[in-house]
């Protein structure tokens, strides 16, 4: 059954929350006794069907922050963009953030079009070897706003996994929306039995977003979802002016390096500010390939380099929960 | 929760019935600074004389108690339900927070949607404000669940003046706030303007502006969109160390450029709603 059925009423908890058959607004809907029943959490067989679609991607990355605009879109884009670069690897971009799809302006394909196939969704092709699946290209208008609760953006998600046909691919990098929550715990769900080599977690180097962050390692490691690493990012601005530095984001407790140290986790790197980066974002160009000799080009390489490496090792067997 | 025999004050026609005026923070976008002008939103209205109230429902990444400085404080109870946490001996600034509701600070709130609507529920109609000259509600980025709990569980009970939007000045943050804009026409919620934060770096060691996160989107989605523009508040590496600290900015720093731009969008914001 779906999460929301399509005769569900509108407050439906979903079917297969806790709460399904349970909630005042059950009462009246078709489905309230055999979701009272339990029947329908049983394991959604999605879940099975998705693991045998994941059989022919190679990589799976998740990148993730409990603090919202510390970059993970951005960050996203450009590691898709570099693992892309590799003309003989497949990547794959998926963007999971519902309410807030940035990926498509990010990589300059918004107000493309998704079609449906006999085999599934065709994703929106940014190169021959880069595609990219986002909820943006299903709104008709920049003002469409997806209001929807957590039952229905779940459905969204599962779609996403199950029926976009992706082909053969070496990497699928998903990018999220900042929290714990629906999209998260989804991803991770229908994604139980395909192998998740990792997440990249985001954050700047302030407290504020430190404090965050911390909640959402401690999600990863509830759920058994190994971390890669993390990256601070915003880390530092050099005046082009004058070339002083300024921590416009301040470290006051010691930045990601602290909290990586207290957490055992890997600092992949630190990117620093650069106005262009968010220029390029905006016109939807790859910053990388813009200004592929800027300091903070040269940091992203390095991290990707990192997370490269991390898929190929045998470490993807390592780092699970603690 | 402790509950022990604190007097509150308990007020006929429910816990929102002697506050004045509610206003919600939104934006669609993350990390644009809703917590940080929500915050000084609130001590600028203060510093007038105001009594503000801040309900935070984020409840995946509470900020507002690190920012206002009270940290780890117990919630008590009374008669009339959740005392909210005062930052202050005179009660001028009041907060409620599930950061308050967490034994341990870096544990995770993994809640799906349900679970979250029921506790915004909670917050909207058990704490006991008594008298606030002015409510502001601090949001978590989207248009989903908290919002739609937040907006049905106030106007039950009580009328929402309206909602300030915030956004950066770049176009894949204006990009979501168009969006957070048709949720609030949508669901018949004012919005009473728009402000750009993050509107400009000025180099602390030549004066130099450098407009690291572009220039103008919200002056423009304003314009684009019909709404106010209430103002822009620059990038200041002493505003964010404030934040960071739990300080008083406008005690530390009353006579910055970011100071007189936060000020000015208190004044708008008082006049709008005294107009209203």
């Amino acid at each position: 059954m779906a999460d929301v059925p399509s005769d569900a009423p509108q407050h439906c908890p979903g079917t297969s929350s806790e709460q399904a058959g349970k909630t005042s607004s059950c009462q009246g809907c078709p489905n309230q006794n055999l979701c009272a029943s339990g029947a329908t959490k049983a394991p959604d067989p999605a879940i099975e069907e998705i693991a045998v679609k994941m059989l022919s991607v190679k990589h799976k990355i998740l990148v993730l922050s409990g603090k919202g605009g510390v970059g993970k879109s951005t960050f996203s884009a450009h590691l898709a963009h570099a693992l892309a670069g590799d003309s003989n690897k497949e990547v794959a971009l998926l963007d999971v953030d519902i309410c807030g799809p940035s990926i498509p302006r990010i990589m300059g394909v918004e107000g493309e079009q998704v079609h449906q196939s006999g085999s599934g969704w065709s994703p929106v092709y940014v190169e021959d070897n880069l595609a990219v699946m986002s909820i943006g290209f299903l709104l008709s208008s920049p003002d469409d706003a997806v209001i929807w609760r957590g039952p229905k953006k779940n459905g969204m998600i599962k779609q996403f996994l199950r029926d976009v046909d992706w082909g053969d691919l070496d990497y699928l990098v998903v990018d999220t929306p900042p929290g714990t929550s629906d999209e998260h715990l989804s991803i991770v769900q229908y994604l139980s039995s395909a192998h998740i080599d990792g997440a990249v977690i985001i954050t700047t180097p302030q407290e504020v977003s430190l404090q965050d962050v911390r909640k959402e390692i401690r999600f990863c490691r509830k759920v058994k979802l190994p971390i890669i690493g993390v990256v601070e990012n915003m880390s530092g601005f050099v005046c082009p002016k004058c070339k002083n530095t300024s921590e416009i984001f301040p470290s006051t407790t010691g930045g990601a390096e602290r909290m990586c140290e207290e957490m055992n986790l890997t600092l992949l790197g630190r990117i620093p500010l650069d106005p262009r980066i968010g220029k390029s974002c905006d016109e939807g160009k790859s910053f990388l390939a813009e200004f592929p000799e800027s300091p903070a080009a040269l940091a992203y390489r390095s991290v990707v380099q990192s997370i490269q490496a991390y898929c190929l090792s045998e470490g993807t067997q390592g780092e699970s929960a603690d | 929760m402790e509950q022990n025999n604190v007097t509150c004050f308990s007020a006929e026609g429910g816990n929102l019935a002697l506050v004045k005026h509610v206003v919600l923070i939104l934006s669609g976008k993350g990390g644009v600074g809703k917590s940080t002008l929500t915050t000084e939103l609130a001590l600028a209205l203060r510093h007038t004389g105001k009594k503000v109230g801040i309900l935070d429902v984020d409840l995946c990444g509470p900020s507002i108690p690190r920012m206002l400085g009270v940290g780890r404080q117990e919630v008590h109870q009374c008669d009339s339900g959740w005392v909210p946490v005062y930052t202050d001996a005179q009660k001028s600034l009041a907060l409620m927070s599930i950061g308050f509701l967490l034994e341990d600070p870096d544990e995770a709130v993994v809640w799906r949607g349900p679970k979250k609507t029921a506790l915004i529920g909670q917050f909207v109609s058990d704490v006991a404000w008594g008298e606030l000259d002015v409510l502001l509600v601090d949001t978590p980025p989207g248009t989903s669940d908290e919002h739609l709990a937040v907006l049905e569980n106030l106007k039950k009970q009580h009328k929402v003046d309206g909602a300030i939007l915030v956004t950066t000045p770049q176009a894949v943050s204006t990009g979501d706030v168009r969006r957070e804009i048709t949720f609030c026409k949508k669901t018949g919620l004012s919005i009473l303007g728009i402000v750009e934060n993050m509107s400009g770096f000025v180099c602390p060691h030549c004066s130099e502006c450098s407009n690291i996160f572009s220039k103008g989107g919200g002056e423009e989605l304003a314009k684009l969109t019909g709404s106010i523009y209430l103002g822009a508040v620059p990038l200041d590496p002493l505003l964010c160390t404030s934040i960071e600290e739990g300080k008083d900015f406008i005690q530390t720093f009353p006579d910055s450029a970011t100071f007189s731009a936060i000020n000015i969008i208190a004044q708008t914001l008082l006049t709008c709603l005294q107009n209203s």
